[in-house]
């Protein structure tokens, strides 16, 4: 009979990703609504030795899938080994990151297990023994509540990053670690040929506390230097609207909206944003908005917590030194 | 080359979202329907292999009868032909469900590459096409912002948080699109492109002509389902922070880190 809650971690150069800790709080949430235990799947390279350190999280135990093979994600490989542990364990909730490889994961042995999926969550919680989740339609113009059918187990979920709480580690509190027969197909038919960092260590702006973002408003591309400074300060990360996409003036990555990235951060410091609906949509469940445009009309002050109506080239100069002035007091 | 582009039709990205009486859908009176934008990047890359590599390409959505026209919308850009299925059993399909229905379309159709966005921007789900992949046993790259296919493989590049990921895949094989409109910058339909697209084929299928029956898809195959819609809490009217530059610099940082503790 199916028990308990198991959440798939993911690891990364020697480390299990922020996420996969976030992951691990709501599992453990969901685990005691339910009375019941907390397990996890931990494929990755050399990630035994890491494994404990879930515990911290409330991880009872860790099944680990250790495999040179499985340093980087790749569906083929990821997909057999885990279903294959899931179907040992036979969990009633399966919880993955809404991680880009997340995403990816938990859909293909979604498919596989014939099992019910809710991407992308906000919310999850127990009702009568079932889970329940919450999630954004139309990027956030909407959010609709999800149940699965009876019977239909396991009942998967992805959360996205920066929303659900982290607990505070306890660092007193180990997972049992047991290691999984991890049985690799011999060849793929796909394969990842080369992974290349980010020279610049840029923060994803799904997992940024921060967000210094930039559209028409800015003029051009060199401009946007004044937002990686106040980024920078900030310990945060540059993002823009479409227009500035479209432009050419910043990458695709950067680009929030319906279209682009959703995001969550802390704060969003909107600079030269007339907020389209379809921006507003992107950004608008930011925790704090700060607004920076000319217009005292435009519609990105209707989503701001603080509204600034100024000339963004005047103002940002002088806000960053402030911001500066602050950190090096305290 | 054969490749087929999934295609699901959604509201307009400028769309004002209103929930409709049943709390469980959204209105769609007024509504304007667009191909979905990282379809239609999917569109795009397929065209670009049939400008290239001489491929037919073929258009497949699961949709009501207005679909046709997104359908069409595509075969003006260039594409060869298209099939929708169109039938009441596939409404309040799940994810899995919806895959089915085009797995099961694809099975009697000669592929070498599906394409398809990797989320459509109504629901945002992030599962279709993956499963697809999955139910026709076809490996998957997901999100690509970069394609190119030779010697039987496709090679794409996916973005993943901090790094960019090259990976192949041998076909067939299905890829999802990520990326933007200024990367994948989707060509318009022409005018003769247009008067074309009329004299396409457009197959319109129900379910048992593609080898299903209405209880294997549908509301009552579903394994989740929506019970409720609602909408986002309503933000409180902000601040307009006043004074001279420096006032508004000062007065924002201090808001920030005591009133926010952001900073």
């Amino acid at each position: 009979m199916a028990q308990g809650v198991c959440v798939i971690t993911e690891f990364r150069e020697g480390a299990f990703r922020r996420v996969s800790f976030e992951v691990a709080s709501e599992g453990r949430k969901l685990a005691d609504a339910l009375g019941e235990g907390l397990t996890a799947i931990a494929p990755g390279a050399g990630v035994e030795a890491a494994a404990p350190e879930l515990g911290n999280y409330g991880v009872d135990k860790v099944y680990v899938a250790d495999d040179p093979r499985l340093k980087d994600y790749l569906a083929e490989l990821y997909v057999p080994v885990i279903a294959d542990i899931l179907q040992k364990i036979s969990p009633k909730v399966v919880l993955v990151a809404a991680s880009v490889d997340g995403k990816d994961l938990s859909a293909r042995l979604a498919a596989r297990l014939g099992a019910g999926l809710a991407t992308d969550c906000t919310q999850l919680k127990v009702e009568a023994g079932a889970l329940k989740a919450k999630r954004p339609l139309y990027a956030g113009k909407a959010f609709a509540w999800y149940e699965w059918a009876p019977g239909a187990l396991p009942q998967m979920a992805s959360c996205r990053p920066n929303v659900m709480d982290c607990r505070i580690p306890d660092p007193s509190k180990k997972a049992v670690v047991e290691k999984a027969a991890v049985s690799l197909p011999g060849a793929t038919k796909s394969q990842v040929s080369a992974l290349q960092k980010d020279a610049k260590g840029k923060i994803d702006l799904t997992e940024a506390q921060i967000i210094v973002s930039g559209g028409r408003g800015m003029k051009g591309p060199e401009n946007y230097a004044m937002l990686e400074e106040l980024a920078n300060v900030l310990g945060g990360t540059v993002g823009a609207s479409r227009a500035a996409v479209d432009a050419g003036w910043r990458p695709h990555s950067d680009q929030v909206g319906q279209t682009g990235k959703v995001v969550t951060p802390n704060l969003y410091i909107a600079c030269g944003i007339s907020g389209a609906i379809q921006h507003l949509a992107g950004m608008g469940s930011s925790k704090f908005i700060v607004a920076v445009n000319r217009d005292p009309e435009a519609p990105i002050f209707t989503k701001a917590d603080y509204g600034v109506v100024e000339d963004l080239f005047q103002f940002l100069p002088v806000f960053t030194e402030e911001v500066k002035k602050l950190k090096s007091t305290c | 080359m054969n490749v087929v582009v999934l295609l699901k039709q959604v509201p307009d990205t400028e769309t004002v979202i209103r929930i409709e009486a049943d709390g469980k859908s959204i209105v769609t009176k007024d509504i304007k329907w667009i191909i979905n934008p990282y379809d239609e990047y999917a569109v795009e890359a397929a065209l670009r292999l049939k400008d290239k590599k001489g491929a037919t390409v073929t258009i497949l959505s699961v949709g009501p009868q207005r679909a046709v026209e997104a359908i069409r919308t595509a075969l003006a850009m260039g594409a060869d032909r298209g099939m929708l299925v169109d039938d009441p059993a596939t409404e309040g399909s799940d994810a899995l469900g919806k895959a089915r229905i085009l797995a099961a379309a694809l099975s009697g159709m000669a592929f070498d590459l599906i394409l398809c966005g990797h989320r459509a921007v109504d629901d945002d789900e992030n599962q279709v096409g993956i499963m697809v992949a999955e139910l026709l046993g076809v490996p998957h790259l997901a999100l690509a912002v970069a394609l190119e296919v030779e010697d039987g493989k496709v090679k794409v590049d996916r973005p993943i948080e901090g790094a960019k990921v090259a990976l192949q895949a041998a076909l067939p094989a299905m890829v999802t699109f990520g990326g933007s409109h200024a990367v994948w910058n989707p060509r318009y339909a022409s005018l003769p492109g247009i008067m074309k697209a009329k004299k396409k084929p457009l197959d319109v299928k129900k379910l048992g002509d593609i080898g299903l029956a209405a209880g294997q898809v549908g509301a009552g195959a579903a394994k989740v389902k929506v019970t409720a819609m609602e909408m986002p809490p309503q933000r409180k009217a902000g601040r307009v922070l006043p004074g001279d530059t420096a006032a508004k610099a000062k007065e924002l940082v201090r808001l920030l880190h005591d009133e926010a503790k952001l900073i």
